[in-house]
Order: structure tokens, then C-alpha cells, then sequence
């Protein structure tokens, strides 16, 4: 549970932002900025995906869906590293914004990997003719997409924060050591998917008319990921807020009618 | 004193599991019972079924240790035994271990007799049946060591059951596919069979070695 005033403050700007109060108040003034940085950049992006990007020789317009599956793809995996970072803050640190920012992160993380599928699949009925196909890149984000949803149902089993906190972060660890033995489990199993075009040695393979758009889509999105998890963030401080007054609350109605 | 207690612990665990109560045996008539109920929804076709049988076999023996692992550390909560378990001096990875181990003696082992007998119902031949039970052997001690780390975060939860089933599943999908992929390269195909049942083995030493962990880190957190 997040207690405020006795996160007391111990150096740094870091250490500062462990006051939940603090962190909130530079949320509310960040929001708004990083919201319009990514509208900015979103309909940037937009419009050089539309109208900027040539179509592909082969794919045609269909190719123009990887400025919406790329980020979302790239931010599945961004969420789910940054939670697996918080878990460490939560279990060895037991820093108070870890668990907030790792539960807050879950269901965007899970809604961007629910994203990648859904463009994926919609992409893949044209080019290979059929929604699914049991490809091995395909098959681990739908698995990582399994393994969000775990987490997520590990967070509403348990009442109790800070109990689920600690138990959730474990669970996040474990599941990240598993995500790469998975993709090489479900890659010697199967392999269909393209490898591997921005991110290689000796640079990307893609042209720059169609990397330029990409990349401006790649950052819009990543703004938005860290607008909507500053906005989740004080939406679950506020939450643990609420609760902890009501059981304050309920604690003084009872104790008043047993005197 | 360490090995004393231990050897204690393993022989409760095992009184425990074969009286009246425990669940020795059961996960075995619940595999019997998955591999007969698969043929009813293939249809009765001998070819297709022997194709297919290391997979029924590998997915019952999933299920089998998966819903017998439950009750792993929960019936220690609810009797207060985990308590005095984790304020005695031994350290609480071992007790975790030996739990297991048991566990596996009395779920995972049946199981391993079991398929190959249940593999003559699904017309596998010898080589088929021989492969099927070696990796059994080699892969159901890291479903116990994963479904051991589940087991241990869902103790201390009023409804685990279904949530450990969530949380497990794809955590074992390796296991799953190295050791149906070792069962069936070693009847032909084009992947020389050691491969596989090497990556299982090297699956089930790193579960062994870091579930107990996780494991023992997920009941302290729990009875905080």
C-alpha cells in the first residue's frame, strides 16, 4: 500500500518522486504536454503513412498497417521490461511507485500486444491468406499476451496491495526469464515470419521513404504509452487512496458503535 | 540436523500422500481418463490416433500434474503446518525441493509407468512407446518444479485453482514442445533426436535449480 509522509524524501529529484503526493502533482503538470507531443507526432506519422510512404511493389497499401503493428509490437515487448523492472524496484527496493507503475503498465502493455495480434492478423489474410497462422513470432506475442492477462488476473485475486504487489512481482520475473526461452522454444518449433529488418548489424535493410514514417510512428506511440501510464499511475494512487479512507472509514463507524 | 529434517519431511509427505486424502494415484486415473476421452473426440481412426498419441500422452501428463499440484502448499497454509515449516532452521528451498520431490514420486513417476501402457491404446509401436516414457522421465520434473512456483504463489489465494492453471500453462509450453518434439524425432523425421532431449533435460535442471526460489520467495510473501 502506498503510505504517504513516510515515503520521506532522501535525496535527488529521484527519491523525490517516491512521494506519492509529489509524483502526482508533476503527472498532472506533464500529462497534458506529453498528450499533445503525441498528437503532434501521431498525425505526423499519419499523414506520411498515408501519403509520404510509397505502397510496396509487392504488398501494395497493405503494407502501410506496419505503422500501427511495428510500434505496437516494439511497445508489447517495451511494457512488458518495464514491468519486469518495477517487480525488481518492488522486491528489492520495495520502492512505493514500483508496484503502482508495473500495475498501471499491465493492461496498456496487454491492450498494445492485444494491437500487434489484431493488425498482425488482419495484415496476414491478404498476405498469406489466411487470419492465423501458427508462425512462430506470431505464436510467442500471443503467448506474452497470455502471460499479461495472467498478471493481470494475479492482481484482481488478491485484495490486499501490498501483499499482491510483492506476489505479482514474482510472478513478472519468473514470466520474464520464460519470454525468451519461449520465443526459442516456439521458434525452433515453427518459423514463417520475416527475421528481423530494423534492428541488425549493419543497419536497417528497410528504405528511408518508408523507415522516416516509422520511426515518427514509433516515437508517437511511445509518447502516448508514457502519457496513458503517467494518467494510469495517478488513476491507481488515487484508487489506493480511496481505499485506504474507506477502511479508515469503516474502522471509526465500528469502533463508534462498539462504544 | 538439516538431513535429518528433510528426510523427516519426505516421509511425512509420503505417508501423506498415499493414505486417505492424498492424491497419490489420482493424477494417473485422471490421465487414463484424458487419454480415453481424446479418441471419442478424434474419431476411432488407429493411423491418425498413433500420429497424434505422444501429443495426447505429453498434454494429459500437463494437465495431470498441473491439477494434482494445487493443493502442493495450500492444505500447509490452511493447517498451519507451512508456519512451523518456515520457522524451523531449514531453509525453506530445500523444504520446497523435497515437496516436490515427493510430488513427483507420487504424481509425475505414475505417470511415466502408465503411458506406455496407455500408448498400446493409441497403437503406438515400440520405438514410439520407448520415446514417448523417456521423455516423460526426463520433461515431468520441470512440470512439477514450474507448477511448484504457481503452487506456491496461489497458496495463501481462497479460489488458486483456476488462476494457477492461468499463470502456469504458458510458462510450460517449452516443456511441451521440446519434449513432443524429442518423442517425435526419435520415430523419423528430420531433427536429429538428441537436440531436443537435450534442450528438455537443460528445461529440467534450470527449473530444478531456480524454482525452488521463486517458490520459497512466493510463501514468505504470502504468509507476510
Amino acid at each position: 500500500m502506498v503510505h504517504e509522509g513516510t515515503a520521506t524524501v532522501k535525496r535527488g529529484w529521484f527519491g523525490s518522486l517516491a512521494n506519492p503526493t509529489r509524483f502526482s502533482a508533476l503527472a498532472a503538470r506533464t500529462i497534458p504536454w506529453l498528450g499533445g507531443l503525441s498528437a503532434i507526432l501521431l498525425a505526423v506519422a499519419a499523414y506520411m503513412a498515408f501519403f509520404v510512404a510509397p505502397p510496396d511493389y509487392q504488398q501494395g497499401d497493405t503494407v502501410r498497417i506496419m505503422f500501427l503493428h511495428v510500434p505496437a509490437a516494439w511497445l508489447s515487448m517495451f511494457a512488458y521490461t518495464l514491468i519486469a523492472g518495477a517487480a525488481l524496484g518492488t522486491l528489492v527496493w520495495r520502492h512505493p511507485l514500483a508496484d503502482v507503475a508495473a500495475r498501471a503498465a499491465a493492461p496498456i502493455g496487454a491492450s498494445f500486444t492485444f494491437l500487434a495480434l489484431v493488425t498482425g492478423s488482419l495484415w496476414g489474410k491478404p498476405m498469406w491468406g489466411a487470419w492465423w497462422v501458427w508462425d512462430a513470432r506470431l505464436t510467442s506475442v500471443l503467448i506474452l499476451f497470455l502471460i499479461y492477462l495472467g498478471l493481470i488476473a494475479m492482481w484482481r485475486a488478491i485484495e490486499e496491495p501490498a501483499r499482491a504487489a510483492r506476489l505479482v512481482a514474482i510472478l513478472a520475473l519468473v514470466g520474464f526469464v520464460n519470454v525468451p526461452i519461449i520465443k526459442f522454444s516456439v521458434d525452433w518449433w515453427n518459423t514463417l515470419h520475416q527475421p528481423a529488418s530494423v534492428f541488425r548489424m549493419g543497419g536497417p535493410t528497410i528504405d528511408s521513404s518508408i523507415l522516416i514514417p516509422l520511426l515518427v510512428s514509433a516515437a508517437g506511440f511511445t509518447v502516448l504509452f508514457v502519457t496513458l501510464l503517467l494518467g494510469a499511475m495517478r488513476n491507481e494512487i488515487m484508487r489506493r487512496r480511496i481505499r485506504s479512507l474507506q477502511i479508515r472509514q469503516a474502522g471509526a463507524t465500528s469502533s463508534a458503535r462498539a462504544s | 540436523m538439516t538431513g535429518r529434517a528433510l528426510s523427516a519431511l519426505t516421509v511425512r509427505e509420503l505417508r501423506l500422500a498415499v493414505r486417505i486424502g492424498g492424491s497419490a494415484l489420482l493424477g494417473t486415473l485422471f490421465f487414463l481418463i484424458v487419454v480415453t476421452v481424446v479418441p471419442f473426440a478424434v474419431g476411432p481412426d488407429l493411423k491418425l490416433l498413433a500420429r497424434l498419441g505422444p501429443a495426447f500422452l505429453w498434454i494429459g501428463a500437463l494437465l495431470a500434474s498441473l491439477l494434482s499440484i494445487d493443493r502442493l502448499f495450500q492444505a500447509d497454509t490452511d493447517d498451519g503446518s507451512l508456519d512451523l515449516l518456515m520457522l524451523s532452521s531449514t531453509p525453506l528451498e530445500l523444504v520446497v525441493l523435497v515437496k516436490c520431490l515427493v510430488h513427483w514420486l507420487t504424481t509425475g513417476l505414475p505417470l511415466v509407468v502408465a503411458a506406455p501402457v496407455l500408448g498400446l491404446l493409441l497403437d503406438m509401436d515400440g520405438m514410439q512407446l520407448l520415446s514417448v516414457t523417456g521423455t516423460l522421465l526426463i520433461g515431468t520434473p520441470a512440470l512439477t518444479m514450474i507448477g511448484a512456483v504457481g503452487a506456491a504463489l496461489t497458496a495463501s489465494l481462497r479460489r488458486g485453482g483456476l488462476l494457477l492453471a492461468v499463470i502456469v500453462l504458458p510458462v510450460t509450453i517449452p516443456v511441451l514442445v521440446f519434449g513432443v518434439s524429442a518423442a517425435a524425432a526419435a520415430t523419423g523425421g528430420t531433427v536429429p533426436a538428441l537436440t531436443p532431449f537435450l534442450v528438455l533435460g537443460a528445461l529440467t535442471l534450470a527449473s530444478l535449480a531456480l524454482a525452488p526460489f521463486a517458490a520459497a520467495a512466493a510463501l514468505r510473501v504470502g504468509l507476510e
